[in-house]
C-alpha cells in the first residue's frame, strides 16, 4: 500500500529520533495482533500516526522558523499583513482532502468488523464484579475466569510473577481457523471486555447483548491477555482476561474434557471430605472468589462489605451462611454463588469461613449438605 | 489602591477608597473585578487541591503493586480529581478571567447583572465544600469516575452520591448564572463603536463558550436530576429492571459532555489569541476566520458526543457518522493552528513569560489534537478506547491546553491587576519547570495506552512499569513547579517594578488604556472606538 | 447575533434584563430537552434497534413463509446480580423460516422463601436483526411475579419477518432476568 513506502521514508527521516523500527520491540505501540481486523486497524493506526507527524514537522517547523529568524532580538521588522482569503481556503481544503482520505479506509474496517454473521462458534462473555463467565453456546461448558495473582503479590509481601495481574484459573480457549462470535453481556455494572490481540474490545452492559468477532488464523495459536477497560467498581484493575487458541481438533478434546470434568466434579461432591481437606481447599476457594470484598482477614471492607470476622452469621446460622453464599442477597454486592463454585468448593469456604480468623465454630460443612440444601 | 485587585486574604484591611472594609466586602461585591479576583484564587486552590489527588495517584502508580493506598480510596482520588479539575479549576478560573478582562475589553463599567455576579461565586465554596466533604464520611466520596456512568454510580453507588448529585447542581446553577452574565454584558454593554467584530477574540471565544454552558449545562443538572430520582424516587431512567436503559445516561451525559470538553478550551484560544499579537507585534492573522472557526467548533461539538461510546455497541450507521462529524472537528481546529502560526510568521517576537506559555499552548495542545484525530477514527477507537493512551490526549488538552491558556493569561494581565511586573526570571523558571514537568508526565502515556494499559486501575501488570515511574517523577515536577507560580503571584501582589498603563509594548486594546492597576471603577464613561 | 450589535451606542444599560430572562428560559428549556432526550432515544431505539431492543406486542398476521432459507435461532438467558431464580430457555435454539410463527418456552422458578417480582429485558443478536423480530406473545412484556417456590413455563411466540437480510443466518435472542421488587406494579 501506498502508505507503506511513505511509511519506510518517513522511518529515514525521523529514525534517529523515534526509532519507529524499534517501536513494537519496546513495547511502544499498539501491538498488531494475529487476526486481519488487528492488523488493519494497526495499518490505520499507523496510517493515521504519520499524517499526523508530516502535519506537525510542516507546521511546527515553520513555527520554529519564526521563532527562530523573526525575533525581535534578531532586529525583525513585524510587517503588518493579517489575512490572506486564498490562504484559509487552501488551509481549510487540504486537511477535508486529507481527511476524506482517512475515512475511506478506516469505514471499510469498520464494516468489517461489525460483519457478525456466519459464526462457527459463540461464546457468551458475563462481566460480574470482578471476574469474567464464559459460556459456549450449544456445547454445554461454561466456567468462571478468576484472577490467580495472589494478594500477597500485590500487596508486595512476595515476588510478583511473570503474568502478575495477567493470569487466571480458567482460560477462555477458542478455536484457530474458525469464526468465534463473542456475546458480551454484564450481570451487575458497565465491564468492557478487551483483548489487544485480536483487537475486539466490547462494552458489557446489563440487559443488553452486544457482539463481536474474532477469526485467529491457523498457525496463531498461543496464549493472548487482556483486561477489563471499563470502570467497574473498586477491584476494575484485578479482572483480567487470558485468551487460548488452539488448533481446531485440541479444542474438541478441550471441550470433552470439560464436559467430563463437570460430570467428575458432580460425581466428587457424593464423596466424604474430612475437616482438614475442605480447611486446605477453601482458604484457596476464600482467597479466589471472596477476599477481593470481604478481605484476606475477613476483616470486611468499608460500609458496604461486611466483616466475616466474628459476624454473627458465621458463628451462629449455618442454614442462613449457606442460603447467602448459595443465592446472594439481592440489593446488595453479594452474589449467588451456585453457578460459579462447585459443591466441594462451596461447602470447602463455608467451612473455612467458620473457622479461620478466630470463628473457631469446629463444625464442617460438607458438599453433601450443598446438594441438599440447593433442592 | 493597589489592594482593590490585590488582596486576596479576607481581610482587605488597607483598602483606603473605592471597596468597603472588611471581609463583608468580598462577601457582598458585586464589583467586577473583586468576584474576578475571588474566581482566580478559588480556582487556584482547587487545582492545587486536584492537584495533590492527581499526585496521591501518581505516587501509588509508582511501582507496580498496591504501596501506599487501597483500591477503592484510588477510585475516589481519580474521580474527586477529574470532578475537582474540570468544575472547580478550569471552568471558574476562566469565568474568573472573564469577569476581570470582558467589561475592560469591551468598555463596560462592570457586568450587566452584578448581584447575580455575586451569587454565581459564592455558590461554588459551598457546592465544592460539600463534594469534598464526602471524603471524611464513612462511606468515602464518590468512587465512580468523573463521568459516573450508571448503574455503577445510581444502583451501585456509595450514599455520597446524593451529596455529590447537590453539589454538580450547585455547580451547574453557578455556570449557568456566570454565562447569561457574559452573553448579557457583551450583548448590551459594548462601548460605542465597539461592534461585534471589532471585539478581542477573548470577549469572542467566551462569548460562544456561554452559549454552549446555557445550552449543556442544563442537560447535566437534567442527568444528575435522573439518576437522584432513579436512587431516591423508585424511577427507572438507567434500570433496565424498570424498563430502563444504561446506555441512556451515557447519551445523555456526552450530550453535555461534549461541549463542555470546548467549554473548557475555547476562552483559551481567546487568550492566545490575544497574547501571540502582542509579542508578535503584528495583528492576528485572519481575526474573521478565528471567529467563524470558533463557531463553527462550537456547533459540531453537538453532533460528535457519541464518539466517547464507540465500544458501546452503536449501529454502524451510527457509529460512521459519528466517525465522520468528529474528524470535521479537525478543520476548524487546524484553521486556528495555522492563523496563529501566520500571526508569528514575520513577526517580531519577543519571549516573555505569556508567550512561552502561549508558544508551549500551540505545540502542546496540537499535539493532543493529533492523538485526538487518532482517536476519531472508530476502529483504531477499539485499541485506544479507556485507555492511557485517551489519559495521554485528554491531558494534552487541559493542562497545556487550557491550563496553560490560563496561566498565559494570568501572566499577561498580571501587571494591569497589580500593578506590578512580575519577577521575569521566576516567570520563565516557572515555565520551563512546568513544560518539561507536563512532558514528562504525560507523553509517555501514549505509550503505555497503546501498549495495552486501561485507565483507572490502581495497579497494573508489569510492562507497563518503566513509563509509569517516569510518569510520576514527572508529575512530582509538574506539580511542585506550581509553588513558584503561588510564590510569583504573591511577591507580584506585593509589589514589584511599576507596571506601565501599557505594559506589553505589543500589547492593543482597551484593557491597556486604563491606568494600571485597573482603578475599582473604570469605564464610568463609555470610551470610543474607531 | 443581536440587532443591535451595529448601533453606534450599544451600551444599553436599561435593557439587559430581557436577555437575561429569554437565557434563563433558555436554560429551563434545555433542562426539559434533557428529560425529552429518554423518550426520544426510545424510539430512536426502537427505529434503529440500538441494543438489540425489539418492539412491543404485535398483532399475530400469516404472511409469506420464506421456506428458501433456514435460519437458527438461539436463546440465552442471563440472571442479573441478585436474582437468584432459575432462569432457562426450554429449548437451546430451533431451526425456522423468516415469516413462520414458532413457540418456544422458557421456565422461571422461585427458590427463595419469599414472592419476588421478576422482569426479563429482552435484547437481540445481530442488532440488525432486532427489527424483524415480531413478537405476539412474551413473558418479557409484563413483569413475572412468582410465590416462594413456585415455578412456571413462559410461553414466548414468535416469527422473523421474511424481509429479514439475507445475510442473517444465526439470530440470537436474550433474555436478562432482573429481580423487579423494586418496580412492582
Amino acid at each position: 500500500m501506498f502508505f507503506r513506502t511513505w511509511q519506510r521514508l518517513s522511518s529515514v527521516v525521523l529514525g534517529l529520533v523515534l526509532a519507529p523500527a524499534a517501536m513494537a520491540d519496546w513495547g511502544l505501540n499498539m501491538p498488531q495482533g494475529i487476526t486481519e481486523v488487528s492488523q488493519s486497524i494497526f495499518e490505520l493506526h499507523m496510517l493515521i500516526f504519520w499524517i499526523c507527524v508530516w502535519i506537525g514537522v510542516v507546521v511546527f517547523g515553520v513555527m520554529f522558523y519564526s521563532i527562530f529568524k523573526h525575533r525581535k532580538s534578531k532586529g525583525a521588522v513585524a510587517s503588518k499583513f493579517h489575512e490572506s482569503l486564498g490562504l484559509e481556503l487552501l488551509w481549510t481544503a487540504v486537511p477535508t482532502v486529507i481527511l476524506i482520505a482517512m475515512a475511506v479506509p478506516a469505514t471499510t474496517v469498520l464494516i468489517q468488523m461489525y460483519d457478525t454473521t456466519n459464526s462457527d462458534v459463540d461464546i457468551k462473555v458475563t462481566g460480574h464484579q470482578w471476574k469474567w463467565q464464559y459460556d459456549y453456546l450449544g456445547e454445554d461448558v461454561g466456567f468462571f475466569s478468576n484472577l490467580t495473582t495472589t494478594d500477597d503479590e500485590i500487596y508486595n509481601r512476595t515476588e510478583k510473577g511473570e503474568n502478575y495481574l495477567e493470569e487466571v484459573d480458567n482460560h477462555v480457549v477458542v478455536p484457530t481457523g474458525q469464526k468465534i462470535r463473542f456475546l458480551i453481556t454484564s450481570n451487575d455494572v458497565i465491564h468492557a471486555w478487551w483483548v489487544p490481540e485480536i483487537a475486539v474490545k466490547k462494552d458489557a452492559i446489563p440487559g443488553y447483548i452486544n457482539e463481536s468477532w474474532a477469526l485467529i488464523p491457523e498457525g496463531q495459536e498461543g496464549i493472548y491477555r487482556g483486561k477489563c477497560a471499563e470502570l467497574c467498581g473498586v477491584q476494575h484493575g484485578f479482572m483480567p482476561i487470558v485468551l487460548e487458541a488452539v488448533t481446531a481438533d485440541e479444542y474438541q478434546v478441550w471441550l470433552d474434557d470439560q464436559r467430563a470434568g463437570k460430570v467428575a466434579e458432580a460425581a466428587a461432591a457424593q464423596g466424604d471430605f474430612s475437616y482438614d481437606e475442605l480447611m486446605v481447599e477453601g482458604a484457596a476457594v476464600y482467597a479466589r472468589s471472596c477476599a477481593g470484598c470481604h478481605g484476606t482477614e475477613g476483616q470486611g471492607m468499608g460500609s458496604i462489605f461486611p466483616a466475616l470476622a466474628g459476624s454473627s452469621m458465621a458463628l451462629n446460622d449455618m442454614a442462613g451462611h449457606i442460603d447467602i453464599v448459595l443465592n446472594g442477597k439481592p440489593g446488595t454486592a453479594m452474589q449467588s454463588f451456585s453457578a460459579q463454585l462447585t459443591d466441594v468448593e462451596i461447602a470447602a469456604v463455608i467451612t473455612f469461613e467458620r473457622n479461620a480468623w478466630g470463628n473457631d465454630t469446629g463444625e464442617t460443612v460438607t458438599p453433601k449438605m450443598i446438594i441438599d440444601a440447593k433442592k | 489602591m493597589t489592594t482593590a485587585t490585590a488582596s486576596h486574604d479576607d481581610h482587605g484591611d488597607h483598602s483606603h477608597h473605592g471597596p468597603a472594609k472588611g471581609i463583608m466586602r468580598w462577601v457582598l461585591t458585586t464589583n467586577h473585578k473583586d468576584i474576578g479576583t475571588m474566581y482566580l484564587w478559588f480556582s487556584f486552590i482547587m487545582l492545587l487541591t486536584g492537584g495533590v489527588m492527581a499526585l496521591i495517584v501518581r505516587a501509588e502508580l509508582f511501582q507496580p503493586g498496591m504501596q501506599l493506598i487501597r483500591p477503592e480510596f484510588y477510585n475516589q482520588m481519580t474521580t474527586m480529581h477529574g470532578l475537582i479539575m474540570v468544575f472547580g479549576a478550569i471552568m471558574p478560573a476562566f469565568v474568573g478571567l472573564a469577569n476581570w478582562m470582558v467589561p475592560l475589553m469591551i468598555g463596560a463599567p462592570d457586568m450587566a447583572l452584578p448581584r447575580m455576579n455575586n451569587w454565581s461565586f459564592w455558590i461554588l465554596p459551598f457546592a465544592f465544600g460539600m463534594l469534598l466533604f464526602t471524603l471524611f464520611t464513612e462511606a468515602g466520596a464518590p468512587n465512580f469516575g468523573w463521568t459516573f456512568y450508571a448503574p455503577l454510580s445510581t444502583t451501585y453507588a456509595p450514599s455520597s452520591v446524593t451529596y455529590f448529585i447537590f453539589g454538580v447542581h450547585m455547580m451547574g446553577i453557578s455556570s449557568i448564572m456566570g454565562a447569561i452574565n457574559i452573553i448579557v454584558t457583551i450583548l448590551n454593554l459594548r462601548a460605542p463603536g465597539m461592534t461585534m467584530m471589532k471585539m478581542p477574540l477573548f470577549v469572542w471565544t467566551w462569548f460562544i463558550t456561554a452559549y454552549l454552558l446555557v445550552a449543556v449545562m442544563p442537560v447535566l443538572a437534567g442527568v444528575v436530576t435522573m439518576m437522584l430520582m432513579d436512587i431516591h424516587f423508585g424511577t427507572a431512567f438507567f434500570d433496565a429492571a424498570g424498563g430502563g436503559d444504561p446506555v441512556l445516561f451515557q447519551h445523555v451525559f456526552w450530550f453535555f459532555g461534549h461541549p463542555e470538553v470546548y467549554i473548557m478550551i475555547l476562552p483559551a484560544f481567546g487568550i492566545v489569541s490575544q497574547i501571540i499579537p502582542t509579542f508578535a507585534r503584528k495583528p492576528l492573522f485572519g481575526y474573521a476566520s478565528m471567529v467563524y472557526a470558533t463557531s463553527s467548533i462550537a456547533f459540531l461539538s453537538f453532533i460528535v458526543w457519541a464518539h466517547h461510546m464507540f465500544t458501546v455497541g452503536l449501529p454502524l450507521q451510527a457509529e460512521l457518522f459519528f466517525m465522520y462529524a468528529t474528524m470535521l472537528i479537525a478543520i476548524p481546529t487546524g484553521v486556528k493552528v495555522f492563523n496563529w502560526v501566520s500571526t508569528m510568521f514575520r513577526g517580531s517576537m519577543t519571549f516573555e513569560t505569556p508567550m512561552l506559555f502561549a508558544l508551549a499552548f500551540v505545540v502542546l495542545f496540537t499535539i493532543g489534537g493529533f492523538s485526538g484525530l487518532m482517536l476519531s477514527i472508530a476502529p483504531a477507537d477499539f485499541q485506544y478506547h479507556d485507555t492511557y493512551f485517551v489519559v495521554a490526549h485528554f491531558h494534552y488538552v487541559l493542562v497545556p491546553g487550557a491550563l496553560f491558556g490560563i496561566i498565559a493569561g494570568v501572566y499577561y494581565w498580571l501587571p494591569k491587576w497589580t500593578g506590578h511586573y512580575y519577577n521575569e526570571s521566576l516567570g520563565k523558571f516557572h515555565f520551563w519547570m512546568s513544560f518539561i514537568g507536563v512532558n514528562v508526565t504525560f507523553f509517555p502515556m501514549h505509550f503505555i495506552g497503546l501498549a495495552g494499559m486501561p485507565r483507572r486501575i490502581p495497579d497494573y501488570a508489569l510492562q507497563f512499569a518503566d513509563f509509569n515511574a517516569i510518569a510520576t517523577v514527572g508529575a512530582f515536577i509538574f506539580g511542585f513547579s506550581q509553588l513558584i507560580f503561588l510564590y510569583l503571584l504573591i511577591k507580584t501582589i506585593r509589589g514589584g517594578e511599576k507596571a506601565t498603563d501599557q505594559v506589553w509594548e505589543g500589547a492593543e486594546g482597551l484593557e491597556w488604556t486604563i491606568p494600571s492597576p485597573a482603578p475599582y471603577h473604570t469605564f464610568a464613561e463609555a470610551p470610543h472606538v474607531k | 447575533m443581536n440587532s443591535n450589535s451595529s448601533k453606534p451606542d450599544n451600551r444599553n444599560v436599561n435593557k439587559p434584563n430581557n436577555t437575561a430572562l429569554k437565557l434563563v428560559l433558555a436554560a429551563i428549556a434545555m433542562f426539559g430537552f434533557g428529560f425529552a432526550l429518554v423518550p426520544l432515544y426510545d424510539i430512536f431505539c426502537e427505529i434503529t434497534g440500538i441494543n438489540g431492543k425489539t418492539a412491543g406486542q404485535v398483532e399475530r398476521v400469516e404472511q409469506w413463509v420464506d421456506t428458501s432459507r433456514t435460519i437458527t435461532v438461539q436463546f440465552i438467558t442471563t440472571n442479573n446480580a441478585g436474582m437468584p431464580w432459575e432462569f432457562e430457555a426450554l429449548q437451546e435454539e430451533v431451526e425456522m423460516h423468516p415469516g413462520a410463527w414458532t413457540q418456544v418456552n422458557f421456565w422461571a422458578l422461585n427458590p427463595t422463601a419469599n414472592d419476588m417480582v421478576g422482569q426479563a429485558v429482552p435484547s437481540v443478536s445481530p442488532s440488525v436483526a432486532a427489527e424483524y423480530v415480531q413478537k405476539t406473545e412474551c413473558f418479557c412484556f409484563d413483569q413475572q411475579t412468582l410465590k416462594a417456590g413456585e415455578g412456571r413455563k413462559m410461553p414466548l411466540i414468535f416469527s422473523l419477518n421474511p424481509d429479514l437480510p439475507a445475510h442473517v443466518k444465526k439470530v440470537t435472542m436474550s433474555y436478562t432476568l432482573f429481580d423487579a421488587g423494586a418496580f412492582a406494579k
